[in-house]
């Protein structure tokens, strides 16, 4: 079989990240760029998403997750951008090849000369979290209840519990009561709510949906469909605390317990992984460690706002597209690297490396999700060698909350003047 | 919100939800519901936000309606402009009644100025025609 080498950049994902990508894959050379999504249809998780809350950022406007897609999928429609639905990347090179199977154009090889990672995330799942208990129908991840609802039309059940306080199951809570269930409650393991707490009253509180912190569910029942659920406390150690069971009639249960950026491919083709975010190691150029590989949105880390993942997908896109035409293959070379390592109460940071040397007059966004829940005032500190290079407030460090800090071209004089070749990120 | 009575004199407190930030807002309100203090906002919009919610409070709905002849057998919905709260569960049973016929295109007004309030849902999703 013949390989395509027509191409200067693929996207894997059609989703807000892989469109972004290609948009400006295009703009940096217009060369020659193709989008392979293995869905029917562009926009990846927003076409049901569709609560309002997109845009804030990068339209100064609250948008639903269709209508925020639907700008973004015509933006890169006017462009000669070759996209291929239904179309499933099963293999990807260190090499840059890639193999590809749809129903339509078979199987087919490419080799670009860039490509960028956006396959997004995918939901933890109920044997992910050890949930024991029968194998009875009506138990459902969050994202899968959303799609039955919004898109193909169906309701997952009457009398619903939901497992986990994220902003998604806090939304399904809603959504299905919108939609004429019953939400009976939704528990969060942990004694704080890991979504938003404008979540929390736009969501639970106007549709009077009680919150349970400290509880889990410890046992489904049901033979065929789910009958009922156990609840149980847990202690500061997140231990089960006997004796504190509650027996809830409902015959759904909605699991929003997270999500995993999904990187079979990115292992495949040889990208290192880190893993605080589960993503790829990538530096200001959004590129990774495999000459041509770059990657973006919710495949390098779960980000909170949809518009952050359209700005590294622009951050991606472009460096492919700068990389795919320029003939040398190390465009870092000459410039010093810098680390970018979690410090205290840093979970994770995005991206893990800089090269300071290689920005122009382009900022950088440094997304650091906190691992403490401080509500007080912060002091956000970026050290070299123990000492602080530079360090700004914020009102409070939530784990829901991504921190992020713009570094502009003078922050980037203060890193250039001095000598580290490693900076820590810590929160006090 | 929340709220501690002591004697004619109320304290409730609200999340403002103009930010992800999500300040707690203490407002003290006299015998008349007359309100006499407004704390814990970081910024202006908090104490907006208390005012509004008080005297009228107004939330988006999002929702979607059913689609006939379409690729899809619904188009996401949602009310541009915030409607009273008291009405979300109304106005969502309502719009499980609503057809419309395909196709839809985003910013397409499927409901409008209903029960004489000037509310309105209005397509945030395209929904083309099935042939």
């Amino acid at each position: 079989m013949d390989v395509n080498t027509n191409y200067d950049v693929i996207v894997i994902g059609g989703g807000p990240a892989g469109i972004s990508a290609a948009i400006e894959a295009y703009n940096a050379n217009k060369g020659k760029v193709l989008v392979i999504e293995r869905n029917d249809s562009l926009g990846g998780i927003l076409p049901q998403c569709i609560h309002n809350g997109f845009g804030a950022i990068n339209f100064g406007e609250d948008l639903p997750g269709p209508h925020y897609a639907h700008r973004y999928e015509t933006a890169l429609r006017e462009l000669p951008v070759d996209i291929m639905l239904d179309t499933m990347v099963v293999d990807l090179t260190p090499e840059l090849d890639i193999y590809t199977m749809s129903s339509y154009y078979g199987y087919q090889h490419y080799r670009p000369r860039a490509v960028v990672l956006a396959m997004g995330c995918r939901e933890r799942t109920r044997a992910q979290i050890r949930l024991p208990g029968t194998r009875a129908a009506g138990i459902f991840t969050a994202g899968t209840a959303q799609r039955l609802v919004n898109i193909e039309g169906y309701m997952p059940g009457n009398e619903i519990v939901v497992l986990g306080s994220g902003d998604i199951g806090m939304i399904m809570a809603r959504r299905l009561t919108i939609e004429g269930a019953k939400v009976l409650g939704v528990m969060e393991l942990l004694p704080f709510l890991t979504g938003l707490r404008r979540n929390y009253v736009q969501c639970l509180q106007d549709y009077n949906i009680p919150l349970h912190l400290s509880t889990t569910v410890n046992k489904i029942y049901g033979e065929r469909r789910v009958e009922g659920i156990e609840t149980i406390k847990v202690d500061e150690n997140l231990d089960h605390v006997p004796g504190t069971e509650e027996f809830i009639k409902c015959d759904t249960l909605v699991l929003s317990v997270g999500l995993i950026p999904e990187n079979e491919l990115s292992r495949k083709a040889g990208v290192q992984i880190d893993v605080r975010t589960n993503g790829p190691i990538v530096d200001s150029d959004m590129a990774t460690n495999v000459p041509g590989i770059f990657a973006a949105g919710n495949v390098t880390a779960i980000y909170d706002l949809v518009d952050y993942v359209s700005k590294a997908g622009e951050i991606a896109g472009f460096s492919a597209g700068r990389y795919a035409a320029s003939q040398e293959k190390n465009h870092h070379e000459g410039s010093r690297a810098i680390r970018i390592k979690p410090g205290a109460n840093v979970g994770s940071i995005i991206p893990q490396q800089i090269f300071i040397d290689d920005l122009g007059d382009r900022d950088v966004y440094l997304s650091m999700r906190p691992n403490s829940l401080l509500e007080r005032m912060v002091k956000v500190e970026l050290d070299a060698d123990s000492e602080p290079v530079m360090s700004f407030r914020e009102q409070y460090a939530r784990p829901a909350e991504m921190i992020i800090r713009k570094l502009k071209p003078r922050d980037i004089e203060k890193l250039k003047a001095t000598e580290t070749n490693e900076l820590v990120a810590n929160i006090s | 919100m929340s709220e501690e009575k002591q004697g004619d004199y109320r304290t409730r407190t609200d999340i403002c939800l103009r930010c992800p930030q999500g300040c707690e807002v203490q407002t003290m309100l006299g015998p008349d519901d007359e309100i006499l203090n407004i704390s814990g906002n970081k910024c202006k919009l908090g104490k907006e936000y208390v005012e509004q919610e008080i005297k009228d409070p107004r939330r988006v709905l999002p929702t979607s309606v059913k689609v006939t002849n379409g690729t899809s057998p619904l188009v996401p919905v949602w009310t541009p402009e915030p409607m009273p709260k008291g009405l979300l569960l109304d106005l969502a049973a309502e719009s499980r009644k609503i057809e419309v016929e395909a196709p839809v295109h985003v910013g397409d007004v499927v409901l409008d100025d209903w029960r004489g309030l000037g509310i309105r849902l209005v397509a945030s999703g395209e929904v083309s025609r099935a042939d």
